[in-house]
């Protein structure tokens, strides 16, 4: 964790170098930085003016992409934005010289300015430029996208994604979508479908119909395939789905099994997943291409819930094997494992960093559930939430945000869907349309 | 569903009064569907009402185990004796879990429960053949009170009685 904060203050520390000259001048007390510490957090704050429109046809998109971009940084808890009515300067040419005085007066630090057309061809085309004010100077380079104008929103993250990235440090996340399960009805007759949605819960599509119970869906690390359990044969068996096709194929499994819990490896060949035959769970992997199935574990007890290490060679999962269900690591050809969670409590749906270096799950102690996060080796658990019930953790594409289920309790409960810093600040509740659970961070998009 | 479609759905006989959700794991008379009108009330012996009511078609599970109490033994002893004298019927036997779990592991919790009583009634003679296990760890429960009263009734393996071929 101290190395991360080191390493965000070190890149922004880089990158506001020039600002440093300029320190003197204005009235701050040190270079624009993001202060993030376990403790308090003091966000950048920001000014994003809509955009500029150039054409006629591009009007109504200049609001409507400040507006996103706004809801991204802001989103982070790492950046406030300055309000629009509090804007003493009005950009009106993209190319004219920025007013850092007029900025500096509502104390904007950061500000995002841009400007958009629609070109001969129909297609958007969108300029932008990020200033640090108290400096008087560009970060970065100026940056121009071209999309379809039905991709907007996409653009609008993509820009997003450019200003975290630089005021940062971090790898961007905002260009990124989510697969869940849409969840309806009451609880003892709930209809589920695959669903998937931007990650902030727009533009939201759903990939099958409710006759059939379907389960925790995963992207494959290509963004291009679902993995996800159905109940459509009766049974729950895995089935893989082309996103673009929305078709399906069930993974081949012997009779009379019961497989769930899929997962893809990281180059997107291989899923490990639980296999369920006499009553007793195991794991397995299977080459897609080839339809071969590889045992991993033989134990009477349950091994389930797998999910690989970004390098592809290790597998972390969940045991009862100790009598509670703990978390273990195994390599991914199966063998001797290591078991990693040595707290109170039973822990379950471990999931491994991109980054690599920290393992997210969720925990039930003292009848409370809690997602939280620890090393690779069981060391520096940190739990994040706590709720009735907290489940289901998964990763933003660059290691910093975790989405997760939380449902309520009683008659009336409802499953949705939370996001949550790791450093445990920032609990937001994702929107969607109807109640929602099991989600699965995609890749960046392209 | 084909497969479900054709079991006979029979009325969980407890709570739930009221609720009109055509669905099988509640109170689900209205989703027998054409099959439901093909089999006797429950006063029929061989019928699989009379399986559900006076038989008894579910044993219930301790918090996390999968282990047979004298009651659930006593229940299945007549579920094995039902088989072995109706052996036109197959039975998927279906294990559930309360809610307070994860997804994977109740899953798995479940399987283990719908094993336990299928081999408890393959000991008691019924063939296995005639008998599938499918878990729904906690999809589908009951009771949907979050207290412990409606976790113990979550916590359930049902045997649903079937005219349809077992595999």
């Amino acid at each position: 964790m101290t190395k991360m904060i080191l390493s965000l203050l070190t890149a922004l520390m880089v990158v506001c170098a020039p600002a440093l000259a300029a320190q003197e001048q204005g009235d701050r007390d040190g270079p624009l930085r993001i202060e993030i510490t376990e403790g308090v957090i003091e966000p950048l704050p920001y000014a994003v003016p809509d955009l500029v429109a150039e054409t006629a046809q591009a009007s109504e998109y200049a609001a409507n992409i400040a507006r996103v971009i706004a809801s991204d940084l802001s989103g982070t808890g790492l950046f406030r934005e300055i309000p629009q009515n509090a804007h003493i300067s009005r950009v009106t040419n993209f190319s004219s010289p920025v007013q850092f005085a007029d900025w500096r007066a509502v104390n904007a630090q950061a500000l995002i300015t841009g400007g958009v057309s629609v070109d001969d061809a129909g297609r958007l085309v969108v300029r932008f430029r990020l200033f640090d004010v108290f400096a008087g100077q560009e970060l970065g380079e100026g940056l121009q996208l071209v999309g379809t104008t039905t991709s907007w929103r996409r653009i609008a993250h993509k820009m997003a994604d450019q200003v975290y990235s630089r005021l940062t440090g971090e790898a961007p996340y905002f260009d990124s979508r989510v697969v869940f399960v849409s969840e309806t009805g009451p609880k003892d007759a709930r209809q589920k479908r695959i669903g998937v949605m931007d990650y902030d819960g727009a533009g939201a599509t759903y990939l099958t119909d409710a006759s059939s119970i379907v389960l925790a869906p995963r992207f494959s690390p290509g963004g291009d395939r679902i993995l996800f359990t159905s109940y459509e044969s009766g049974f729950p068996k895995i089935y893989v789905m082309d996103v673009a096709s929305a078709t399906r194929q069930e993974l081949q499994t012997q009779q009379g099994t019961m497989s769930f819990a899929p997962r893809f490896s990281p180059d997107g060949r291989t899923i490990v997943y639980s296999l369920s035959t006499g009553g007793n769970t195991d794991l397995y992997s299977m080459d897609i291409a080839t339809g071969q199935s590889r045992r991993l574990t033989s134990a009477p007890s349950i091994e389930t819930a797998p999910s690989f290490s970004p390098d592809g060679q290790q597998i972390v999962f969940e045991s009862d094997r100790s009598g509670s269900p703990q978390l273990y690591i195994m390599p991914a050809q199966g063998g001797e494992a290591q078991r990693i969670s040595f707290g109170q409590g039973r822990y379950g749906t471990p999931v491994w960093s991109p980054r690599g270096d920290l393992v997210a799950f969720t925990k039930q102690s003292k009848g409370r559930f809690h997602i939280g996060v620890m090393r690779t080796d069981g060391r520096e658990e940190r739990l994040l939430t706590a709720s009735f019930l907290d489940e289901g953790p998964t990763w933003s594409p660059n290691g910093r945000v975790i989405m997760f289920t939380r449902e309520t309790q009683g008659e009336t409960g409802q499953a949705g869907l939370y996001s949550v810093d790791i450093t445990g600040r920032n609990l937001r509740q994702v929107p969607t349309q109807t109640g929602a659970s099991d989600p699965s961070w995609s890749p960046l998009l392209n | 569903m084909s497969g479900i479609a054709k079991i006979i759905l029979v009325v969980a006989g407890i709570a739930l009064a009221g609720c009109t959700t055509p669905d099988r794991f509640g109170n689900g008379a209205g989703g027998a569907g054409g099959a439901g009108s093909l089999i006797n009330g429950a006063s029929d012996p061989t019928s699989p009402e009379f399986f559900q009511q006076s038989v008894g078609d579910r044993v219930l599970f301790a918090v996390d185990q999968s282990s047979l109490t004298p009651l659930a033994r006593t229940t299945l002893d007549g579920q094995a004796a039902w088989l072995n004298n109706n052996s036109d019927f197959t039975a998927i036997i279906e294990g559930h879990a309360d809610e307070q779990g994860t997804r994977e592991y109740n899953l798995a919790l479940g399987a283990r429960r719908a094993n336990s009583v299928q081999e408890y009634l393959v000991s008691r003679g019924v063939n296995p053949n005639r008998m599938r296990v499918v878990s729904y760890g906690k999809e589908r429960p009951i009771e949907i009170c979050s207290t412990e009263a409606c976790y113990a009734q979550n916590r359930r393996a049902v045997t649903v009685i079937s005219v349809a071929p077992s595999s």
